[in-house]
């Protein structure tokens, strides 16, 4: 068992984990932050993407001690305290982004990520930043209208409904 | 999982010390790694985290004008800083897997397991790069050994590759529509001597240099040199996603876009 | 004018707050105070005799709580099938047993062996790994024709064969269709086979097992579309639980898409164990393990044959289908390639005969049972694709040719025995021809030719049939649940409003769209009703969601139960008012007495109703709150027409689409937005049956699609933006909302459309391709190109 302690959400959190404690588990039992989702064993549906240290990292691919001293951010993390949706939240509700919402902590967390390091993606770019992303409800349509529109862009015309 | 301990060592030194238990492993993005465990295909008694390792980490050039990566360097650090010095080799980074996976997969990772699918395998190959690890340099020519299967001894690491930069290069990838792993990946790498063509995805034998296609590309560096060069489909990788002759064919095709793309 | 609230609203969906958040309560952030977890120890390999099951070593691993095999479900029933076909003979199909846990044989990769139950999962996992199982290894059937040889092994002992069923359809037209044939001027054949799938939602299923000695109530949580028949299967066939002790929770469904509609033997192990245990039980499928136990959809090989005359009628068709049953028959199984595709088979055409034949086959598989469209996909393909070819060896436009053969005339009985109550197939064509802007397309041909692309065209129709209805109908071709939907709408006593539906939701937005209707209909503030749905517990009885059903049945059962509520309502207003019952108007949520101006709120009426001082006792109960159950007189027929463009890459053949357009009839629409978004995620479906999914087995009955890593799902960079349109509409006669479902079409109209553009693009380039089977993967493209 290892000592860990690091920053979730801006809180410091500490626990006792076991070496093969993934950092999705310690998330969702350990601290029950349980928007954080698994939905594969293979690494690539992206459900449970998280942010550690800043970039997108898929939470069921990554040990929780390795995630020691990390600051952390989960989907948990992205209203504000008050709960008012980030404008990226909100743009997923605005354009329908989401249907059963399973897939949509971690395409909200790697959208996040991919406005930060693009801030007016093109249509092309949002499709293939979201490779590590699969959405079995929405076709993706609605999800990339709302991450275009959530970087300021007008959607009005290329999506239309 | 298996239950196994962690440690997570800050030098070199102490990975390898630490690496001399018994089925101990090194684990660095875990990209490969951790599926691999969530499978339960392997059993280690320890993993050795090389993400704490400072002298592991970053981009640099060294004299010969070798690009020098820490092979705990990730993906997305690859594809972002050498942008500048060597396109075609940012952008394989840039493309392998998803932003995530970018984020934690390493170059030391990826080129220890050296899969048959993966795509850094190829452009060592084709840069001649030079694979660093705590106890030796190994070129990439005598390095990849077959399917998974690497010159690397028990419990040695890989610390550094070093990539000579080539006039021209491209890396066209081909993917297996489930996994965007390489069906098929070519990389073209032009130096002043000659040209390197290094095949991914096509080969039971894994990584391959291209030998009709380097002597035909180095007498003329154009995509209908190739014209009328193939490959025998035998030895070809054949599955669900492509039968022998159509990863044979693809090379081929793969092979011309490459060139029409050097930059 | 888009209206901003009620029938017809884009409203913005109010679930998305939580779920956007992190906040949604999905079955497997449920934890039971002190629950264990299961592992199950499934067969690897495909056919085999279970010799020996030792785990005495298992059992006193760490953790370890018990051990479960085959013969502690000795005494409890198997799972159960929910449809009985009766064959071409008129003997009732072969129906084998379903054990919870596999008893003398495993029948495919994935049958669970045995159960453990620890404190961890990880303790569960490996103790299963300790238990020594000794199979002895049966050769194993894959193929469905190879299954129906006279020397096949069988799958089922105990049963005549590997045959489950030959049903004709419809039986007695047999004859004059040959004789169709026999006349017919021209006839198009076509093989092809609609391909194994894996519906993939998301959330992988999970179930968790609750028990209470001290109230001998059992509690269920689990991943399903209909909660209430997962308690009356569960309760009634398999662990004989009666309802009032057994209760059933769905909350947060991360998807479904048929595939949680099932009862699976994880829910009844949780349930039965927890009683056995005194002790939660939990279990969290994975997603390897989801491949081998999730019910897998469509794998139908068939033969379509349609016969036209000189003057290009279509005069009759044929059409013979293997359909594959896997090892066991899944719930609905049976009901899907017979009562749900044969009856589909006249598409929107006036072809005035058809049969329809269908074989249903064992094989050492995982049970496949409905996914998204379930039959009607499998019908639509064919048809679609037999037209396309039947249009280009005739040398006719395929526009053109469907338009000759469409169905003008409403109400339509048409020869397999259902009757479409409205539909307007040209308006959906024109609507099409409009939106994909077809008069464009040669230039975006020139275009994609200089890039060196190959392009094509294709287009195709669909008719589907949404909320399958009347229950005594369905009962009589061996249905063994009623179809019905039931709402209870629950009125406060200040006039905000609890719908209990027995309806479910996993994506579909029931929370936003179905108080926009019961708003509507008082005029109220939608945010004045609540939903709740997904739990036996505070519901009442209903069938759950599927099949395209819950606006068009669940939806009318509310609007029932709302119309009692305004009856009544009403009643109460004309005594606060003083005025006759039939002078009373609702609007905007005021009684008013007509002519007058004369008027009491909404809040005043309902709090009369539970505060009832001024109340006429004597002739009316106090409360409002109505309960009521809809069983629909027929099937609502949503119809549509759907082009795709797709380019070709003539030295790899991979496909890419790059247009895809969809114009549907759906009848009134409650909720735009939520439409287009139901369309969108079907189109998504259906693209990726024609491009990249398939499971596949080899064989010796190996999946070799057992992750994502061989499972190609969709991806965004693999579709485009689509263009939907659904202001073609020819309401529903038969519903009150006029509604018709829009759940599945864009996964039964989709795949037809793709690949006919991809033949289309091949052609065009002198390639003599009449069909390739989908997945249309580049090496399938490129190997037909080369002729193989
Ligand atoms: C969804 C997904 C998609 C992917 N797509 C691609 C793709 O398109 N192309 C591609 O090439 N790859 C792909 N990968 C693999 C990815 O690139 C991995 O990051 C890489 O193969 C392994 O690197 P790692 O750092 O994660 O290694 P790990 O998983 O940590 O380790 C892999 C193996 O290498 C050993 N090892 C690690 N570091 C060293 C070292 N320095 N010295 C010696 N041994 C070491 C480990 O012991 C282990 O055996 C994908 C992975 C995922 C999850
Ligand atoms: S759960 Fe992490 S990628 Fe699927
Ligand atoms: S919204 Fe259901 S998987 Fe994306």
């Amino acid at each position: 068992m290892t000592e860990i302690q690091m920053t979730v959400n801006g809180k410091a959190v500490r626990g006792t984990v076991e070496g093969r404690t993934l950092l999705v588990n310690f998330l969702r039992e350990d601290l029950r932050l349980t928007g954080t989702h698994v939905g594969c064993d293979t690494s690539q549906c992206g459900a449970c993407t998280v942010h550690v240290n800043g970039v997108s990292v898929k939470a069921c691919t990554m040990l929780a001690a390795d995630a020691d001293g990390a600051d952390v951010r989960t989907i948990e993390g992205m209203a504000a305290a008050d709960g008012t949706l980030s404008a990226l939240q909100q743009a997923f509700q605005d354009h329908h982004g989401l249907q059963c919402g399973f897939c949509t902590p971690g395409m909200v967390m790697t959208a996040a990520a991919l406005l930060k390091e693009n801030p007016k993606p093109t249509e092309a770019e949002v499709r293939h930043y979201l490779e590590g992303n699969i959405c079995r409800c929405t076709g993706y349509h609605n999800i990339v209208k709302a991450i275009l529109a959530a970087s300021g862009q007008d959607v009005s015309a290329i999506a239309a409904e | 999982m298996y239950a196994f301990d962690f440690e997570k060592p800050s030098t070199i030194a102490e990975a390898v010390a630490a690496l001399k238990d018994e089925d101990a492993q090194a684990l660095s993005g875990g990209q490969t790694l951790l599926p691999t465990l969530k499978q339960r295909l392997a059993s280690p008694s320890k993993l050795v985290s090389l993400g704490g390792i400072a002298e592991m980490q970053g981009i640099c050039h060294n004299d010969a004008g070798q690009i020098c990566i820490g092979a705990a360097t990730p993906h997305a650090r690859v594809a972002a800083e050498v942008a500048g010095d060597y396109p075609a080799l940012a952008a394989l980074a840039g493309g392998i897997g998803d932003p995530a996976v970018r984020n934690r997969g390493t170059i030391g990772g990826s080129l220890a397991n050296n899969d048959p699918s993966a795509c850094y395998p190829s452009a060592a190959l084709a840069s001649g790069a030079v694979i660093v690890t705590n106890a030796r340099q190994i070129a990439a020519d005598e390095y990849f050994q077959g399917m998974f299967a690497t010159a690397l001894d028990e419990g040695e690491i890989i610390t550094e590759v070093r990539f000579p930069v080539p006039q021209s290069a491209a890396y066209v990838k081909f993917e297996q529509p489930a996994s965007r792993f390489a069906l098929v990946g070519v990389f073209v790498a032009r130096f002043a001597d000659g040209v390197r063509v290094a095949v991914t995805g096509a080969s039971e034998n894994g990584v391959f240099r291209w030998a009709e296609a380097e002597a035909a590309l180095s007498a003329n560096f154009a995509a209908d040199a190739l014209d009328g060069l193939s490959l025998p489909a035998d030895g070809m990788i054949a599955d669900l996603h492509g039968s022998a002759a159509y990863r044979a064919h693809l090379v081929a095709v793969l092979t011309k876009r490459a060139v029409a793309n050097a930059s | 004018m888009p209206k901003d609230s009620g029938i017809g609203a884009s409203s913005k969906r109010r679930e998305d707050v939580r779920f956007l958040t992190g906040a949604g309560n999905y079955t497997d952030d449920i934890n039971v105070h002190g629950q264990a977890y299961v592992h199950f120890l499934r067969s690897d390999v495909a056919h085999g005799r279970i010799v020996s099951i030792d785990t005495s070593d298992a059992a006193a691993m760490p953790g370890v709580v018990r051990i479960f095999t085959g013969d502690d479900f000795a005494g409890v029933g198997g799972l159960p099938c929910g449809w009985q076909v009766t064959d071409r003979f008129g003997q009732p199909m072969q129906e084998p047993a379903h054990p919870v846990l596999a008893q003398g044989k495993v029948r495919h990769v994935g049958d669970p062996i045995a159960a453990v139950v620890a404190d961890s999962p990880e303790q569960a996992r490996d103790a299963a790994e300790a238990i020594a199982v000794e199979i002895e290894e049966l050769p194993a059937v894959v193929d469905m024709k190879a299954a129906l040889s006279a020397d096949a092994p069988k799958v089922h002992d105990d049963l005549t064969s590997n045959l489950c069923y030959d049903w004709g359809f419809v039986e007695e037209n047999k004859d004059a269709v040959a004789a169709a044939f026999e006349k017919a001027a021209h006839v198009t054949t076509l093989e092809l086979v609609n391909q194994r799938l894996v519906a993939n939602p998301m959330e992988p299923r999970v179930a968790v097992g609750d028990y209470s000695r001290a109230t001998d109530e059992s509690t269920l949580y689990t991943t399903s579309q209909n909660p209430h028949v997962i308690r009356l299967l569960m309760g009634a066939f398999v662990l004989g639980i009666p309802e009032h002790k057994l209760r059933v929770v769905a909350p947060d469904v991360g998807g479904g898409f048929g595939t949680k509609i099932f009862h699976y033997a994880e829910e009844a192990f949780c349930t039965f164990a927890a009683r056995q245990l005194a002790r939660a039980v939990k279990w969290t499928s994975s997603r390897s393990e989801a491949f081998m136990s999730d019910a897998h959809g469509r794998d139908h090989v068939t033969k379509i044959e349609l016969a036209l005359d000189a003057d290009n009628n279509f005069t009759a068709l044929r059409t013979e289908t293997y359909a594959n049953m896997g090892a066991y028959l899944s719930t609905f199984a049976p009901s899907v390639p017979t009562w749900l595709h044969g009856t589909l088979m006249a598409g929107n055409y006036k072809t005035p005969l058809i049969y329809v034949n269908v074989k249903a086959v064992f094989t050492n598989t995982v049970p496949v049972d409905a996914y998204r469209g379930a039959g009607r996909p499998e019908a639509t393909y064919q048809l679609e694709r037999v037209i396309d070819k039947a249009a280009r060896e005739l040398g006719v436009d395929p526009i053109a040719l469907r338009r000759q053969n469409f169905i003008t005339q409403f109400p339509y009985a048409t020869p397999v025995a259902v009757e479409y109550d409205t539909g307007d197939y040209h308006a959906t064509m024109d609507k099409l021809e409009e939106i994909a802007d077809l008069a464009g397309f040669e230039a975006r041909l020139a275009e994609s030719k200089a890039r060196g692309k190959l392009r094509g065209l294709g287009v195709n129709c669909y008719i589907e049939a949404c909320g399958i209805a009347p229950s005594n109908l369905v009962g009589q071709l061996g249905a063994r649940a009623g179809l019905y939907e039931s709402a209870t709408v629950r009125v406060n006593a200040t006039g905000s409003i609890s719908v209990m539906t027995g309806s479910h939701s996993h994506g579909q937005g029931h929370e936003t769209a179905f108080p926009q209707v019961v708003a509507d209909m008082l005029g109220i503030d939608e945010s004045m009703v609540e939903i709740v749905h997904g739990d036996t517990a505070r519901t009442p009885m209903g069938m759950g969601t599927y099949g395209s059903r819950s606006l068009a049945v669940g939806g009318s059962a509310m609007v029932k139960a709302t119309n009692k509520i305004i009856a009544k309502a009403k009643k109460i207003a004309a005594h606060l008012l003083e005025a006759s019952e039939a002078d009373i108007e609702l609007k905007d949520g005021q009684f008013s007495v007509a002519g007058t101006d004369k008027s009491v709120a909404w809040g005043d009426v309902t709090l009369a109703a539970y505060v009832p001082h001024n109340y006429p006792l004597e002739d009316m109960e106090p409360g409002l709150e109505e309960t009521a159950f809809y069983d629909p007189s027929n099937f609502t027929y949503p119809s549509g027409a759907y082009a795709c463009e797709v380019e070709v890459d003539p030295d790899t053949g991979r496909v890419t689409v790059e247009r895809f357009a969809a114009a549907d009839d759906f009848g009134n629409i409650v909720n735009p937005m939520i439409v287009s978004g139901q369309v969108h995620g079907g189109l998504a479906q259906g693209i990726g049956q024609a491009l990249l999914e398939g499971a596949a087995y080899d064989e010796n009955g190996q999946l070799l699609t057992g992750s994502y890593m061989d499972y190609a799902m969709p991806r965004a960079s693999d579709l485009p933006f689509y263009t939907v349109d659904h202001s073609c509409s020819t309401p529903c006669t038969h519903n009150p909302l006029g509604v018709k479902g829009c759940g599945e079409a864009g996964a039964i109209g989709s795949p037809p459309a793709v690949v006919n553009a991809v033949v289309d693009a091949l052609r065009r380039q002198g390639h003599d391709i009449t069909h390739i089977d989908m997945p249309l993967s580049p090496s399938r493209v490129w190997a037909a190109m080369q002729g193989e």
